[in-house]
Order: structure tokens, then sequence, then C-alpha cells
């Protein structure tokens, strides 16, 4: 039904009136009122949501543009004919991430309804946690640039709000969650300089901003295929009988199902519909035959310019006073997009503030790393993947970034002592994978990979944000000899002690899993699908971008292919590392504190969003399998969808299973989960005796795997380079500036010529001008006056006689200037 | 007709009354005198209005007498409850110790 499409505004503004009612109530509400509100309007959001992929699925990846009412010409200057309107896009890639966004946002809700509990801040948190929903919302459905943008910079916002959430606690910890918060604007102000730029280039080149325009279709082979123009389906075999029971399924639907250009022509037109049995469009209808090139959208346009010959007058593009070729300005417009996503996205050189990003509360970088915020550079990447198609050289940059992204992440996880650092790096190192297979060209990986992560990544933190919690009221236990630590009204707050005690540090930890079976059994299953384990979603999606890697170099013949392909089974391998080090030392062996050992199990509003979670990390690979499922799914029915939007997967064809690279695969996940299990099981996982804090890693027990171990630790020196290559510059400058401003600006400046400038100007109209001139004026006036009324009041006696022989001679007078006349005339 | 009296007679008589009565209101102190002689102004004025109308037999002088006597009226009512006032606050209707207003 074309017309669930309509409902996409409501997606974006039942969070936004949830925000506002918890903004101006939700002090006065109380807790639970506040976060029924809060989670309520995620939840019908994802309901919105559903309907409208409903309507998506349906119809071969939709595809419709909807102008919400009363935003026509939201940004519009006639005089040069720019015309930006608040628009959004109904298709594959708008809708699975809309559902990705509301979905795995509402279990977080519900999630942080039990975290938050007893904050004095509560409401506060969720009118944020709604605002990110709004902002990631408005992002995925934007349907050209410059609306993407305000949700890109309004989820940096909420960002910066939520990662200093906690900005007012004692102790310092405030002042180091404030600077986190800060670390993640800076370093995404870096990034969005460069999406600005490649904004203003796409506008230049394309002279508009639209994605695509109505009735556009993105994808003209696919298109065709569905309405049954197509000779052949590319080179896929099974692939296009599965495709061509798409077609069946769909032509016994309704006549009028509404893919890309449906709403285009209404009219049946029945000179090409007769074989068919129903009204089909018109070829010059799916094929953009009727579009100009001028009035295409930007995706459009890039491609009839792509398929120009290099040097095509058309594909000279002017910009001031310099000529680019079509080509050039392209690599230019990724390069510099690239640089954005490298920020919101993590990627090298700018993941450093993701990270620190732990600082805010867990649901908050449960959010971020699943469901919002750093999907938003690998969603752009995707979304913008005609331009890749035709910037070979930035593709390979943006797949070299991404890997050697995945590789350090990977690699730095495996030293972390801090429970969310290492998934924080891990989802660095995911990222990374995505970006890579973003730069192989291979979007449908990619965004399989977006979703399968998003949901293991999401139960991920939250299964260790219930792990903190947990620890936190074990110590709170502890502390409060016969205090029940659970029950009691007190927030997280009140848990920076003055003590230095972590709840965070996995050395804290130790045995959880007889505690926490939930939260144990839970993790378990992100961490296997994290890890890559059959038949866990985390398999399915990971062995599709190194497939793609495989093709790309042994049948292609691709160098980048064989870098991104090797880096990318080495972080695989890191990554089972890492995670089997964590479960080893959070659930396993004795624990190593106190607290750890009279942790109770999280409540019911946090346990049942992690089983959800972990159910969908273990089926969540089942959307986009390579072989059917019966009855369920069709082979690759995700990537059949997002094919809609996507032309060069039509014109590849989708890889079939590689089963000698899914064994290798495995083989490294599980050859690392042995290894890391052989270091470090049991009480194994920290060594030493004393304080849990002074203890060690049993790698710096070898002198060979030390370094490698410190180096990890120590996060590679990122954080130290760039304090010593900007931040030190930068405040050896602010000093050097700083004694300018004082010495020369203010002394001499301020204190000799403006101070005793305008002293002496003042003191000369002061006393010339306003005493003597002014003044004398005024008074002189005031001075005449009294003088004449002073002589004037004596008329005045007060008697009444006076007065009336005043009356009479006035009468008299009256009277002789009456007669006078006629007496002169008789 | 015969005019037994002529109407100089009368205009004569109102003169007199009139200068008698403004003479009153600017010599005498006492309020009551000069109310009394506002009256015979009022009264003097009268007497030329009806010695007109019958001079030249116009109705309208008559009419005339009436709102003057009418008006007359009013202002004796305003006037003496002025003067009642006065006396309460100062038992004196003496009008020369009345000169507050005095600039």
């Amino acid at each position: 039904m074309e017309a669930y499409a309509q409902l996409i505004p409501l997606t974006i503004l039942i969070p936004a009136i949830g925000a506002f009612i918890n903004m101006w109530l939700g002090a006065k509400m109380g807790e639970k009122l506040s976060g029924y509100i809060g989670i309520g309007a995620s939840v019908l959001s994802f309901i919105v949501s559903l309907v409208i992929f409903s309507y998506v699925n349906g119809s071969h990846g939709g595809g419709v543009l909807v102008d919400p009412p009363l935003l026509d010409g939201w940004i519009a200057i006639e005089s040069i004919g720019l015309n930006i309107p608040w628009q959004f896009r109904v298709d594959a890639l708008s809708g699975s991430m809309m559902l990705v966004v509301t979905g795995i946002g509402s279990l977080i809700h519900i999630y942080a309804f039990g975290y938050m509990h007893g904050d004095p801040k509560f409401s506060r948190f969720f009118v944020y946690l709604n605002m990110f929903l709004v902002f990631m919302l408005v992002l995925v459905t934007a349907n050209n640039f410059v609306m993407m943008f305000v949700g890109w910079e309004g989820v940096g916002l909420c960002s910066f709000l939520l990662i200093g959430f906690w900005w007012d606690k004692k102790h310092g910890v405030g002042w180091r969650n404030s600077n986190a918060a800060r670390k993640a604007v800076i370093v995404n102000r870096i990034g969005d300089f460069g999406l600005v730029i490649s904004m203003f280039l796409i506008f230049w080149t394309f002279g508009t901003f639209d994605y695509y325009r109505s009735g556009e279709t993105a994808n003209v082979a696919f298109a065709k295929y569905v309405h049954g123009y197509a000779e052949k389906h590319g080179a896929e075999g099974a692939e296009a009988e599965a495709a061509a029971a798409v077609e069946a399924a769909a032509a016994a639907e309704a006549p009028a199902h509404g893919a890309e250009t449906a709403h285009g022509g209404g009219d049946a037109h029945g000179a090409t519909a007769g074989d068919h049995g129903h009204a089909r469009p018109a070829l010059e209808q799916i094929d953009n035959s009727l579009f100009e090139t001028s009035q295409l959208g930007v995706f459009g346009q890039t491609i009839r310019l792509g398929e120009l010959p290099v040097g095509h007058p058309d594909r000279m593009i002017e910009i001031g006073p310099f000529t680019f070729e079509f080509g050039q300005v392209l690599f230019l417009i990724v390069f510099l997009m690239l640089v954005g996503v490298t920020a919101k996205s993590a990627q090298i050189p700018l993941f450093v503030w993701l990270p620190d990003a732990m600082a805010g509360p867990t649901p908050v970088s449960a959010l971020m790393h699943a469901a919002t915020m750093v999907t938003a550079g690998v969603f752009l990447l995707i979304r913008s993947n005609v331009f890749l198609d035709y910037a070979p050289e930035a593709s390979a940059l943006i797949a070299i970034v991404g890997a050697s992204t995945a590789l350090l992440g990977g690699y730095i996880g495996i030293g972390q002592w801090d429970i969310k650092r290492v998934l924080a790096y891990s989802t660095v190192s995911q990222l990374g994978f995505m970006v890579a297979a973003i730069g192989l060209n291979a979007y449908i990986p990619a965004m399989f990979h977006l979703v399968t992560h998003a949901i293991f990544k999401a139960c991920l933190f939250l299964g260790s944000g219930s792990v903190i919690h947990g620890v936190e009221h074990g110590h709170h236990h502890v502390h409060a000899h016969g205090h029940n630590g659970h029950g009691d009204e007190h927030g997280h707050d009140d848990h920076a002690h003055a003590d230095d005690f972590d709840p965070q540090d996995m050395r804290n930890m130790g045995g959880l899993w007889k505690r926490m079976p939930v939260t144990f059994g839970t993790y378990l299953f992100a961490t296997f699908a994290l890890a890559g384990l059959f038949p866990f979603s985390g398999f399915w999606s990971k062995d599709e971008i190194l497939v793609k890697g495989w093709i790309a170099g042994f049948d292609k013949g691709n160098p980048i292919g064989f870098i991104v392909l090797g880096m990318l089974l080495v972080a695989a391998g890191f990554t089972a590392f890492y995670m089997w080090r964590q479960i080893q030392m959070v659930f396993f062996g004795e624990p190593r504190s106190e607290a750890a050992a009279n942790a109770p199990e999280s409540v019911a509003w946090m346990t049942i969003p992690l089983v959800v979670l972990a159910f969908g990390s273990l089926v969540g690979g089942f959307i986009n399998m390579p072989a059917p499922i019966n009855g369920v799914f069709l082979p690759h029915e995700f990537g059949h969808l997002l094919e809609s939007l996507m032309p060069s997967v039509t014109a590849a064809g989708f890889p079939e299973f590689n089963f000698p690279l899914a064994l290798l695969a495995t083989a490294v996940a599980l050859g690392a989960i042995f290894f890391a299990h052989s270091i470090y099981a049991g009480s194994k996982a920290v060594r030493g005796s004393g304080e849990p804090t002074e203890r060690r890693d049993p790698l710096t027990y070898l002198p060979s795997s030390r370094p490698v171990w410190s180096l990890a630790n120590a996060r590679m020196y990122w954080d130290e380079i760039y304090f010593r290559l900007f931040e030190n510059p930068y405040n050896q400058m602010a000093k050097w500036l700083y004694r300018i401003d004082w010495d020369i600006l203010h002394d001499y400046f301020h204190d000799t010529v403006l101070y005793k400038g305008y002293k002496s100007v003042g003191n000369l109209l002061a006393r010339g001008v306003d005493v003597n001139v002014i003044d004398a004026t005024v008074l002189g006036v005031g001075r005449l006056t009294r003088a004449a009324s002073s002589r004037m009041r004596t008329l005045q006696t007060g008697y009444v006689r006076t007065y009336a022989v005043g009356l009479l001679l006035g009468v008299v007078a009256v009277v002789v200037v009456m007669l006078l006349p006629l007496i002169q005339n008789s | 007709m015969n005019f037994s009296v002529p109407t100089e007679a009368f205009i004569v008589l109102s003169m007199v009354l009139f200068v008698l009565g403004a003479m009153g209101v600017m010599l005498r102190k006492n309020a009551i005198i000069v109310f009394m002689s506002v009256e015979m102004m009022l009264n003097a004025a009268n007497l030329a209005f009806v010695a007109f109308a019958r001079q030249w037999m116009h109705l309208e002088g008559q009419v005339f007498v009436f709102f003057v006597m009418t008006v007359a009226a009013a202002e004796v009512a305003v006037g003496l409850a002025l003067i009642v006032a006065i006396f309460r606050n100062r038992n004196s209707t003496n009008i020369d110790a009345l000169h507050q207003m005095e600039g």
C-alpha cells in the first residue's frame, strides 16, 4: 500500500512529541510516567516504521518521495533557482534503517528505564534519547543532503549531551565526562568540515541536493527486471530464478503495486501491458528517459555523466575559475565525504572520540554504537553508492581506511581493562569492516553487517551495562552493610565514591556467570555473533564481506581485494580473541572483588531487551542468507530489497557462498577463541596478587608478548600523538596569543589608546559642550519664565470685586467695540 | 392702543437698577448683599427685555425673561448653598476675607 509510505512524517513526529512532553513536564511527572512516555514514543515510532517497511517490502524497494505538509520549499532562494524541500524518501535503505533505529532504539529505551532508575535527571535522559531517535530518523529518511545534514548534526548534538550526561559527578569524574563530550564534538567538527565542502561540491556539480527526483528510477536494470522488461538478469544463474519467484509473487498482487515509478503514472498503458495481464508501467517511465540530465537527482546525473566518455564536454565541471573533469570532481566529493565519515563512523584517523564516549551512561553507548550515530557515516556511503561506483580511486582509499581501522580497533581491543572500552574498540573495528566492504563496492554486505552488528553490539553494550550495574550494586551492598543495595533509591550519581573503585574495570569482576545468568547467556550469544561463529548472525554478514574481498582479489585480480581480505581476516581473529578474553575475565574464574561476589542480576526491564537482542543475534543473519529458508526467506532477500537502489549490484550479481572461505573464517575465529582460552581461561585471566587494579594481564608475563600487549593497552599512543601534534602546539599558540592579548591589546591599546582617548573626549563633551552650552540654554529658559511670572502673579488678588470690575470693564469694552461702528455710521 | 408709560422710562429705570446692582457687587462686602445685587442686575435686564418686547410687540423678549428667571433660580440654589458652606467654615460671609487665591 503506497499510502503507508505517507505515514513517514509520523515516525519522526512521535518521538519529537515524546521529547517535548518530557522536556516541559518530565521533571514534574515523576520517573514512571516520564519513562513510559519516552518508551511509548519510541515503540509507536517503531510500529509506524514496521507499517512503512511492509510497503517497502511489498513493492521491491518502494522508492516514494513524501512531501510533508507545510514544509514545501524548506530552504528556497528563488533568485538563483535554489529550492531544497523537506522531503522524505521511502525506499529499501531508509526503511531498513528506520527499523534498526527505532527497533533497537525502543529496546534501549526499555532497558534505560531500568538502568537509569533513581537518577535525578531521569526525564532529561529520555528527552535526549527521543531526540536522538528524531535526528537519526531525519538523517536516514532525507531525500537530500541538506536535510540529511540536519540529522547528521542533530545526532552530533545529542551525542554531546548524552556523553556528558553525568557532567556533574563529583571527584573529577564529571570533568572527565564533559571532556569526553567535548572531544566528540570537536573531532566531529573536523569531519563535518569535509562533509560540508563535499556537499558544496555536489551542489556545484549537479545543481541540486536531491538524491532522487519524483518518478525517477534508482536502478533501471532492476526495475526493468521487476516489470518484466529485462531479457536476462545479469549472470546470476540460480539467483535469477529466485528473483523470478519474487516477480511471480508481485504479479499475483494488486495490479497497481507501486515500485519506483508506479506513482509517476497511474494510467494504464495498454500497449505494453498486453502479455502480462495487468497494467505495467511503460518502459520510458522506468528507464528515466523522460528526464533531462539536469532534471535528475544527483545519483541519476552521476550515472548519465559517468557513462559518457572521459573528456566529453558535459563532463567538464566549472568550479570558480577552474575546470575539472567529472571524475576528478567525483573523487573530491567522495574523498571529502570520507573525511566526514571517518569522524562520524570512527575511522582512522578520527576514531579517537569513540572510546572516550564510553563516559556516557551505558544505554547511550549502546544507542550510539548500535542503532544511531556511528552508523550514520556508513549509511551515507551506502546511500551514495552511485558516487562510489564511478570513483574507483576513492573507493580503494575507503577500502584501505576501513580495513586498517578494522585491524587497529581489533588490535587495541586486546589490551583494554575497561569492559566498555573493549566494546568501543570492537565497534571501531566492526565499522572498519563495513567501510572496507563499501570500499570494495559491496554495499549490501556492508548494510547487512550494519544491521546484524547493530543487534549484537546493542546486546553486548546493554549486557556490559547490566554487569556494571550489578557490580555497582554489589559494591553498595558491601559498603552499606545490612542495607539492601538493590532496592533503595539511589541514582548513579551516588556511585561515584571517594574510594577508587571502578565498576567498569574487568579486574574487579570475575565469576559473574553464577550471579548474573541471564546477562551471561545473552552476552555469550552476542559474543559468538561478533566473533562470527556459525550460525550466529555475525557469521553470515562477515562472511559476505570476506567473500567480496575474495572475489575482488582472486576473480578480478584487484590487489586491494587481497589486502582487505587479509587485514579483515586478522581483524576477525583479534575480534574473537578479545571477546573471549573479556568473557573469561568478566564471567569466569573467582570473583576478584567483594563487589563482584555480591553482584545481583539486573531487573526485568533490563534483562528482557537483552534476551530479545540475544535472540536477534542468533537469527538476524537469516534475512540475507545465501540459500533460501523454506517458506520464510528467499536467498539474499534483504539484498534484493536493497538492490533497487544499487545499479552496480545488478550488474555484478550476488556472490555465491564460498565454502573454503567460510571454513577459513570459522577456523580463524575458533583458533583465536582457543588461543584466548588457553591464556585467559578461568582464574588465569588476571594474574598477580594484591589490589585488583594492580594485577596484570597474562600476556605481560612473557617478554615476547609484553610489548605487543602494552602497545595495545596504551591505545597505540594515538591520543598521545594527537596531543603532541595538535593539542600541545595549540596550547602553546594559545599562551602566546594570550600574551599578545594581555600585553599589547590590554595594556597598550585598551589602557592607553582607548581609555585615555575616551576620557579626554568625554571631558570635552562634559565640561565644554554640556555645561556651557546645553545647560545654559535650558536653565536660561527656566529663569526667564520665572522672572516673567513673578510679575504677572500679582494681578491675581483673590478679591472677588477685582474680578467683577475686570468683568465689567470687559463688558463695557465689548459694548463700545460693538456700538462704535453704529455711532460712526449714524 | 395708547401707551401710558413710554418705553424710555422703563429703560431708564432698568439702567438705574443695573448700575445700582453693579455698584453693589463691586462695593459691598457681605456675600448675601453681593448676591442680591447680582439678582438686581438680572432683573434690570429682564425689565429691559420686557420693555422692548412691549415696544416692538415681539414675544421673544418675554420668552427670554423666563429663561433668565430660570437661570437665576438655578444660580440662587447653587450660590446660596456655597454661601452656607462658606459660613459654616468661617462663621462670616465677608467675601473680602476670602482671598486665598491671591497670587
